[in-house]
């Protein structure tokens, strides 16, 4: 990659609250154009990552560069970028049309350019005429439709976006996801986007960076993400996997839950622990006496597009999706072809 | 008409720096990291209130523990507890130990305290006991005027409280509407004023109100859903009352008990004219003690009792509300 | 019936605060001096009253000071919440007792005190030792009702504004001062309000010879009451209600 395609960088970036480091030496880039986001568990510093780069934080060590320019010193009304906040935080004293035009009357444009400009970011945002309503009058995913709207007639180089979706049902969700995408797409924006929703995540980025404890475990792109996890943790948060304990009893042959399976993966040494990762839907049932194996089946429950099955193999539950039902309590074979089978270093804890 | 804002030149000087003093702050913290430090906006407050607050208290310490001359002394206590002492001592000191037949303990300072501790208590006392019901039922949901109501009872409020408390003296006289109906209806004339009960009912007329609204506030806030549950549980509306709602009400009830207890006990205006001077309560005698006598000593001493006593039942009534919820005049 | 019951209950209590006014009233429309006898109706009172320098006065001081004090308080008072609100926990718990302690305080007690300080500091008590007691105990009100409206304010919101290119001063009053505007005029009318009514730090902390009302009533209490002072209540009291009823009206209409 080359340096100055960089827009954002962060550097060694640390925060510490009163003694508590919340962010441990993070490194990270963002491209020009690029769909970023922060993805982990409530606590993992993906919101003080962002705020750092708005500029509501100062870290407490490292660089923050914009295009290649320190900025972490620099004021939020100072930086280009802006950011669409977790509720929102819309002027209660203002209605729609001024809180879009906050910003444009700070650079001191004529009322008739502020007024054409709004009228855009309404069109855009899908809320044409709603300019003299108040926004307490607005559902949540106007309002939501508003902050957005409200920061992009900015024109950004960079939109922050702080679990913007987090308050708005699933239905809704769903359609804001694909609309902040194709959004995205036609305006030409670097988004960095914050998420606990792996779901979100994974459908929305061109690139995904997995948060824990003020660390970045993996960065990489979705599909990546999803087949490569680096480790058990990642594996667990992006989407659903039986985690084990297993052995490398030499390259290309594991041995977990009772049983040796041949696999794809080498270098580990020999006799060397790992953590085995296995996805639910690449379990396949067979016959109880072909399966390398064998277990009964504790629950079943409908999920939608799929059942998902407990099986108890005696060593271990696994837990499967399949499209045909077995009923509970027969004993069936399980099967698990070797490049489905992920296994990593176990993590350190 | 204009009145004299003269102040020492020291005054002036000492406000002109303060000013001067904030503004360079803000200035700086403008110029070093580009927006103003919060926090500052609390220093001219805080530069008030160390002195018109802090300060004077200071001063009423000051005064409490010297003499005339200024030197250290318990004295203005012991005067409390004797108010004879300073005589008691001229006569030992001129007759020595015969004098000792002479002494006898004053116990004014003392039975004023005690009087006004009573009457502020009988006071608090009457005020829930009229005020609860009255709460209970403006905050009834069947009630259509509750806050209409409200509104009702703080009008009165706007009247100046000492011309309020004055025309129950037109009420209560001899000569007055009260004794003027009864006479015509051919009874005897009572005697209903200069006396405690009148100083209680003027107290209970002028203290009536801030029992009430914290109450109020408490209960229309309650989740009217919570006395429904308990009905559902099989409560009836007795028990659903003394169950569920007086519980929850606590906290008003503590902030209402406070809002009136304090003033009753410092009040000097109503004994004075509704006790037409029969009555002497501890803000009379602290008043006195500075204006009449001008012993500032003494009077210092007192009042510094007064404030220990009421910080006392404050932190006491605290205990009933922990988290200060209870809702203010606000 | 038992609504009935409870509305009685009110009406009697109701009565019981408004006896004493309605007296007063009555009262200031007597052609007599007399409080208990009936005279006739007259509107002597109302004449006198503006004609009594002394009564003039004293509105002229309580009004005057009620609204000084107002201002001066409400953005004191406002300054003092927005840093309280800034600061972090230890130091604010601290200022809380401070905007606390003039609570609980007894009246009397400070209003010697501030008595104390004036004579202490040989400054000549009158109308604007008056004004500073006034606005002492006028500002923690303004604070405690600011402070809430602070709280409950999206913190992001102010964030936001930064955000979107303003500086901390233009956030400040553009976005943060018109959200607490409610809490804002509240504290402005208690502060109106209490400074209107009060009579026991006045009375500790200026002299004879600037008087407001209700010093001015307080010393004329034992000769008995100017009944001009009755029909000057009584028209304060009407003029308050018509406010009241136009701030109803125009929040009624708002909603």
């Amino acid at each position: 990659m080359v340096e100055n395609e960089h827009l954002i960088d962060l550097k060694n970036i640390s925060k510490e609250y009163d003694g508590v480091k919340v962010l441990k030496d993070i490194n990270l880039y963002i491209r020009k154009k690029e769909f970023v986001t922060l993805l982990g568990p409530s606590g993992c510093g993906k919101t003080t990552t962002l705020r750092i780069i708005g500029g509501f934080e100062t870290p407490t060590s490292g660089e923050l560069l914009f295009e290649g320019k320190e900025i972490s010193h620099l004021p939020p009304y100072k930086r280009r970028v802006n950011t669409v906040f977790q509720k929102y935080a819309l002027f209660p004293h203002l209605n729609v049309h001024d809180n879009i035009a906050f910003g444009l009357k700070l650079k001191k444009m004529s009322k008739k350019e502020i007024d054409t400009k709004v009228d855009a970011m309404l069109d855009l945002v899908n809320l044409q005429g709603y300019g003299k309503r108040h926004v307490d009058a607005l559902s949540g995913g106007q309002q939501q439709r508003v902050a957005i709207a409200r920061s992009l007639v900015n024109e950004p180089e960079v939109l922050l976006l702080d679990e913007p979706l987090g308050a708005l049902d699933l239905k809704l969700r769903k359609e804001m996801q694909l609309e902040l995408k194709n959004m995205q797409q036609r305006l030409g924006i670097t988004f960095l986007y914050v998420t606990h929703d792996q779901e979100e995540a994974l459908t929305m980025s061109d690139t995904i960076v997995v948060m824990r404890d003020g660390n970045i475990l993996q960065i990489g792109d979705p599909k990546r993400i999803y087949d490569e996890p680096a480790n058990a943790f990642v594996a667990d948060f992006i989407g659903e996997s039986n985690i084990l304990k297993g052995t490398m009893v030499r390259d290309e042959l594991v041995e977990f839950a009772g049983a040796k399976f041949p696999c794809v993966d080498f270098g580990f040494g020999e006799n060397a622990p790992v953590d085995v990762v296995i996805r639910p839907e690449d379990i396949m049932l067979v016959g109880e006496d072909v399966g390398q194996l064998v277990g009964t089946i504790s629950s079943v429950l409908f999920k939608g597009v799929h059942y998902e099955m407990m099986i108890d193999t005696g060593a271990y539950t696994f837990k499967v999706h399949s499209t045909t039902m077995q009923p509970q309590g027969s004993r069936v074979g399980l099967n698990i072809v070797p490049f489905n089978i992920h296994i990593m270093k176990p993590m350190e804890v | 008409m204009r009145y004299d804002m003269s102040l020492p030149w020291w005054a002036w000087a000492l406000m002109g720096a303060g000013l001067a003093a904030f503004i360079a702050m803000i200035a700086v913290s403008i110029r070093r990291n580009s927006g103003v430090k919060r926090s500052l906006f609390a220093a001219p407050y805080t530069l008030w209130m160390i002195l018109f607050t802090i300060v004077p208290v200071i001063l009423i310490g000051y005064y409490a523990f010297t003499d005339a001359s200024g030197a250290f002394t318990l004295d203005n206590f012991r005067n409390f507890w004797d108010s004879n002492y300073e005589s008691n001592k001229v006569i030992l000191d001129v007759m020595g130990d015969a004098g000792a037949a002479y002494i006898t303990r004053g116990t004014v300072n003392v039975d004023t305290l005690v009087y006004s501790l009573w009457m502020a208590f009988l006071c608090t006392v009457i005020c829930l006991l009229l005020g609860y019901p009255a709460a209970l039922f403006m905050a009834d949901r069947n009630m259509k005027l509750g806050s209409s109501l409200v509104v009702l009872f703080i009008i009165p409020m706007w009247m100046n409280f000492l011309l309020r408390t004055i025309a129950w003296m037109s009420l209560l006289e001899d000569s007055g509407l009260i004794n003027t109906f009864l006479k015509w209806l051919g009874f005897d004339g009572v005697q209903l004023m200069y006396n405690s009960q009148a100083v209680l009912l003027g107290m209970v007329y002028n203290f009536l109100p801030f029992m009430v609204f914290p109450i109020y506030t408490v209960l229309s806030k309650m989740d009217y859903r919570l006395s429904e549950a308990a009905a559902d549980l099989g409560c009836n509306s007795f028990k659903t009352l003394y169950k569920v709602t007086l519980p929850l009400s606590i906290p008003g009830v503590v902030s209402g008990i406070t809002m009136v207890f304090m003033p009753s006990v410092t009040t000097f205006f109503i004994p004075r004219v509704l006790g037409g001077g029969n009555t002497m309560m501890f803000g009379d005698l602290i008043e006195s003690k500075f204006l009449t006598e001008g012993n500032w000593n003494v009077g210092s001493a007192l009042s510094l009792i007064m404030m220990l006593l009421i910080l006392i039942s404050l932190s006491i009534l605290r205990k009933a509300d922990p988290n200060n919820d209870g809702g203010g005049i606000a | 019936m038992i609504k009935f019951l409870k509305r009685f209950y009110l009406g009697i209590v109701l009565v019981f605060l408004y006896v004493p006014i309605l007296v007063l009233i009555v009262q200031s429309f007597n052609a007599g001096k007399s409080r208990a006898k009936w005279e006739g109706f007259s509107l002597r009172w109302y004449v006198e009253l503006f004609q009594d320098e002394r009564i003039l006065n004293a509105l002229y001081v309580t009004l005057s000071i009620a609204v000084l004090a107002m201002i001066v308080s409400t953005i004191l008072g406002t300054l003092a919440a927005i840093g309280i609100h800034a600061m972090r926990k230890r130091p604010q718990a601290l200022m809380m007792t401070l905007t606390n302690l003039p609570n609980t305080m007894p009246d009397i007690v400070t209003g010697i005190s501030l008595m104390l300080l004036f004579i202490f500091t040989k400054v000549d008590r009158g109308y604007l030792t008056m004004l500073l007691a006034h606005i002492t105990f006028d500002v923690p009100y303004v604070i405690l009702s600011v402070l809430p409206k602070l709280k409950q304010m999206n913190k992001h919101c102010y964030e936001a504004a930064l955000d979107l290119g303003a500086t901390p001063m233009y956030a400040l009053f553009h976005v943060t001062i018109p959200q607490c505007k409610q809490g804002i005029i509240t504290g402005a009318m208690l502060a109106f309000t209490l400074s209107l009514d009060d009579f026991t730090i006045s009375y500790f902390t200026t002299s004879p010879l600037v008087q407001n009302l209700s010093t001015l009533i307080y010393s004329s209490a034992r000769k008995g009451i100017d009944p001009s002072l009755n029909a000057l209540s009584a028209l304060m009291f009407v003029a308050l209600l018509i406010l009241l009823l136009i701030v109803n009206r125009r929040t009624a209409s708002a909603d």
